[in-house]
């Protein structure tokens, strides 16, 4: 290519240069911040990840009880899956501690948290079609359902303080034995990434009611507030699982 | 190239192209070369700093009986001087050459999150001094860069040394991760027309994989800090063995992270030697695509060898023949990098610069490194290895002869583009050389010494057990490489206002970041360029070098010379604002935001010292203040 061309072509490239509409960057098309999230969701995983594979290599490692699904002793350490059994291997009626996790509560929370994933969709909708006939009924728009995300998931918050609460009056803590110290801080690192996601759609919300959402960056911006909440409750199913249901 | 030795003109640097100067435009600054700038100014500062931990250590051990320092501060030294130079000096080494290089190799106006690139310079900055600052007071920390648990629990360790390394490695995190998402979007969506995924300069492409390594093993230290933090300051169990906790998992976890983090330290520097091999040699990069796939490859296997570090903790027979085998077989991609760099020189015509050379060092070094690293991956051997200085020898070849020798190459080589100057080539030789030997005669005979049975990480030795003169040795060879490191910084600041004027090519270089003014106007492109194959300027300017290449609608490529190009010259000079291009905003937001949640994280340090009440004042006020500027920043337009 001689120097001739290559200044010829530059100046029709700078023509189209610089003012948005034309620039064909080599590029997904997807907005920066929508990559960004994805990317921090990768990372993300890997923290979950880490946090259930340390509760699930210390499961069953506990010295002493209160255990997640089975009974053991105030006194002797054992531990056995009936109440009868611990009574059997010699602990006093009085001694005998419950298995600590209450599996129709949680599904209760649990419920509740993929129903405000299901309320996530129908704000952004809101949002995408803000404006369109039909939309301006108060149970199609996104501050309607904008506001019912961020209570579900307080509902599911609420839900967790009363677990923990009532672990705690069991005899379980966070310093009280291996299971103790997984399970808060796991848990607990769900229930924070939760409040902060209830914290966005308040924010979300608080702007919805001032200015209204709507247009290609309000979209996108709740399009990402959807992606981590989203995220967050797929996380809960892993944890659901993986701690609650399998014994 | 033609080095001109035009009287230097009063000013250089930014300057030239009206922007603003002072140090309010540098503390609200976010442009990605001024945030490269300060990365390598703060990063070279602390690798003069983890260089005297090191000096102190070696005279401590030149003869049997040192009495220098006492073993407390040796302990504090050795950790210190691990942390510094991993997370103070070599990762930030190569983020200031990221937020420099990407930008410009890609053809794009700066990265993708401009503010959130300057918020992790500023943590990077804030945590960095947080962790350095108490080894005046004796507090530094001193359980090794690897901080293991239980060692570092409450019980065995009991003073705040652990403390300030747990929450300033949380902080240092943060500022790592915050930027790897930056990059990975700036990677994948804004390359200039053109450029495809298989045309990108290889230093880009190693830096992408290098992105991942972060974003996926970070949080893996994360939670074992977390763990950690728990443990020491609110009474959890997960390192405390007498609960029955495995004495294993914080290796484990620490490890899934350490090992990625060996590569995020080598593969930088292994792409800067791909961009400064093929200019030296003036021939494009012998097997692009098979650099590229090992590079990915290496990434990829990174996380599957981890365990390599704990052959001798006894995990069985099964787990350490798996991770053996992963660790045979990860030496093959890098093996195969090692002869594409060969391949690269053979029948080119070589300059020797002091960039080139340092370079070939590293090719060479790293082999000697990888070598030795393939001779620990069969367990046997490497149980009479384990924490002996035979290990310190081999991972000093692969990070100080690998890392640290592509970093200075990679100096050298930028420092043109960086400050329109070149560095002096005679400084840059005694340097080199100096460096060169003093690095071999430092390490080599750690070989010796570790086969001998010298553990690592004693404060003193007997004499008679054959360790004397290897020791005596390593001691001079470190002075020789602090000799090194003197004509380096006498180089340094000598030609940054005396050095010869480099033009916009400054070496003959085939890459987009050549095309534009050295240094480059804060847009960087004055029109953004249309690229047609993986060397743009060469195309334009030597097309028999790239002849071979493959080459797609080659007449729609606009890459100038402005050097050839008079017409050029006009836009050249002009302000982003004459061209009518949108810079984003200075902000002092990055700088409070960063300074706020290091102290919302320094609080926790009153924990320990049994303030409670103010250590939430300093949490809670802290976060507030955070979250107070965080909104802010979200609320003020970018551009």
């Amino acid at each position: 290519m001689t120097v001739a061309t290559a200044v010829a072509t530059a100046d029709n490239a700078h023509a189209g240069d610089s003012h948005g509409e034309h620039t064909h960057y080599t590029t997904t098309g997807l907005e920066h911040r929508k990559i960004a999230i994805w990317a921090f969701i990768g990372s993300e995983c890997m923290l979950f990840a880490s946090l259930i594979s340390t509760y699930l290599v210390y499961k069953g490692r506990s010295k002493i009880g209160p255990m997640p699904h089975e009974f053991s002793c105030k006194v002797s350490n054992v531990v056995a899956q009936t109440a009868e059994g611990v009574a059997a291997l010699g602990c006093a009626a009085g001694d005998v501690m419950k298995p600590i996790l209450d599996i129709p509560v949680t599904s209760q929370s649990t419920f509740v948290l993929l129903m405000s994933s299901l309320a996530m969709v129908l704000a952004l909708e809101g949002v995408e079609n803000h404006g369109k006939p039909g939309y301006d009924r108060w149970y199609k728009g996104s501050k309607f359902w904008l506001g019912m995300t961020a209570l579900m998931g307080a509902t599911f918050l609420g839900y967790q303080s009363y677990e923990f609460t009532s672990f705690v009056h069991e005899g379980l803590t966070i310093t009280t034995n291996l299971f103790g110290s997984s399970f808060f801080t796991l848990t607990g690192f769900h229930g924070a990434h939760v409040t902060v996601g209830v914290l966005w759609l308040l924010t979300l919300l608080a702007i919805d009611m001032k200015r209204g959402l709507k247009g290609r960056n309000d979209v996108l911006v709740v399009d990402i507030c959807a992606l981590y909440w989203h995220f967050v409750d797929v996380v809960w199913i892993a944890i659901f699982t993986l701690i609650y249901l399998i014994q | 190239m033609a080095t001109t030795a035009a009287p230097a003109p009063m000013t250089a640097g930014a300057y030239a192209h009206g922007e603003a100067t002072g140090i309010w435009s540098w503390l609200t600054t976010v442009d990605h070369k001024r945030i490269g700038t300060l990365y390598l100014w703060t990063a070279l500062t602390f690798f003069l700093v983890g260089g005297i931990e090191a000096l102190i250590m070696r005279i401590q051990l030149m003869g049997p009986n040192g009495q220098v320092v006492s073993a407390e501060v040796f302990n504090q030294l050795f950790t210190m001087h691990g942390t510094t130079m991993v997370f103070l000096a070599i990762m930030p080494l190569s983020a200031a050459f990221f937020n420099y290089l990407i930008p410009l190799q890609i053809g794009a106006r700066d990265v993708a999150f401009p503010r959130l690139n300057a918020f992790s310079y500023w943590v990077y900055l804030f945590g960095g001094i947080f962790m350095t600052v108490p080894i005046f007071f004796s507090a530094a920390p001193n359980g090794g860069w690897f901080g293991y648990a239980p060692l570092t629990t409450m019980q065995f360790s009991g003073g705040l040394n652990i403390d300030f390394w747990v929450i300033g490695l949380q902080i240092l995190g943060i500022s790592s991760l915050a930027a790897a998402f930056n990059f990975i979007t700036t990677i994948i969506n804004m390359r200039a027309p053109g450029m495809t995924l298989m045309r990108m300069p290889i230093f880009t492409w190693m830096s992408f994989v290098v992105q991942f390594l972060l974003i996926l093993a970070f949080p893996a230290i994360t939670i074992a800090l977390v763990f950690l933090l728990f443990d020491r300051f609110f009474g959890t169990q997960f390192y405390e063995i007498a609960a029955g906790a495995d004495p294993l998992l914080w290796q484990h976890l620490f490890w899934v992270f350490g090992h990625p983090e060996v590569y995020i330290l080598i593969l930088p520097a292994f792409g800067l030697v791909s961009e400064i091999l093929p200019t030296f040699s003036r021939k494009p990069l012998f097997g692009y695509n098979v650099v590229v796939y090992s590079g990915i490859m290496i990434g990829f296997l990174g996380f599957g060898v981890w365990a390599h570090h704990m052959f001798a903790v006894g995990m069985g027979a099964t787990a350490d023949t798996i991770f053996s085998l992963a660790t045979m077989l990860i030496g093959i991609p890098t093996g195969v990098k090692i002869f594409n760099w060969i391949a690269t020189m053979w029948g080119g015509s070589l300059r020797f610069t002091v960039a080139m050379k340092f370079a070939i060092a590293l090719v060479a070094l790293f082999t000697i490194g990888g070598i030795s690293g393939v001779m620990h991956s069969s367990p046997p051997t490497d149980l009479q290895q384990t924490d002996t200085y035979f290990i310190v020898a081999h991972f000093h070849y692969v990070l100080v002869g690998g890392s640290i020798m592509g970093i200075f190459g990679g100096i050298y080589h930028y420092f043109p583009k960086m400050t329109g100057r070149y560095l002096s080539e005679k400084l840059g030789n005694w340097h080199f050389w100096f460096f060169a030997i003093g690095m071999n005669l430092t390490f080599f005979p750690m070989h010796y010494s570790g086969m001998l049975g010298m553990p690592r990480r004693i404060y003193t030795y007997d004499a008679g057990q054959g360790w004397d003169q290897f020791n005596w040795w390593s001691t001079v060879g470190t002075i020789l490489m602090f000799v090194g490191a003197i004509f380096f910084i006498a180089n340094f600041f000598r030609s940054r206002k005396n050095g010869a004027i480099a033009p916009n090519d400054a070496w003959g270089a085939g890459t987009l970041e050549w095309s534009i003014p050295s240094p480059p106007p804060d847009y960087n492109f004055a029109q953004i360029p249309v690229v047609t194959s993986r060397y743009p300027l060469w195309d334009l300017k030597h097309p028999e070098m790239t002849a071979d290449l493959v080459h797609s609608a080659p007449d729609e490529m606009t890459i100038t010379d402005s050097h050839a190009v008079p017409v050029h010259e006009e836009t050249e000079y002009k302000t982003a604002k004459e061209l009518g291009i949108p810079m984003p905003f200075p902000t002092i937001k990055p700088l409070f935001a960063a300074l706020f949640m290091v102290v919302m994280f320094s609080g926790l340090i009153f924990i320990h010292v049994g303030i409670f009440p103010l250590a939430m004042a300093i949490t809670i006020g802290g976060a507030l203040l955070f979250i107070g500027t965080l909104y802010g920043w979200l609320t003020s337009p970018l551009e």
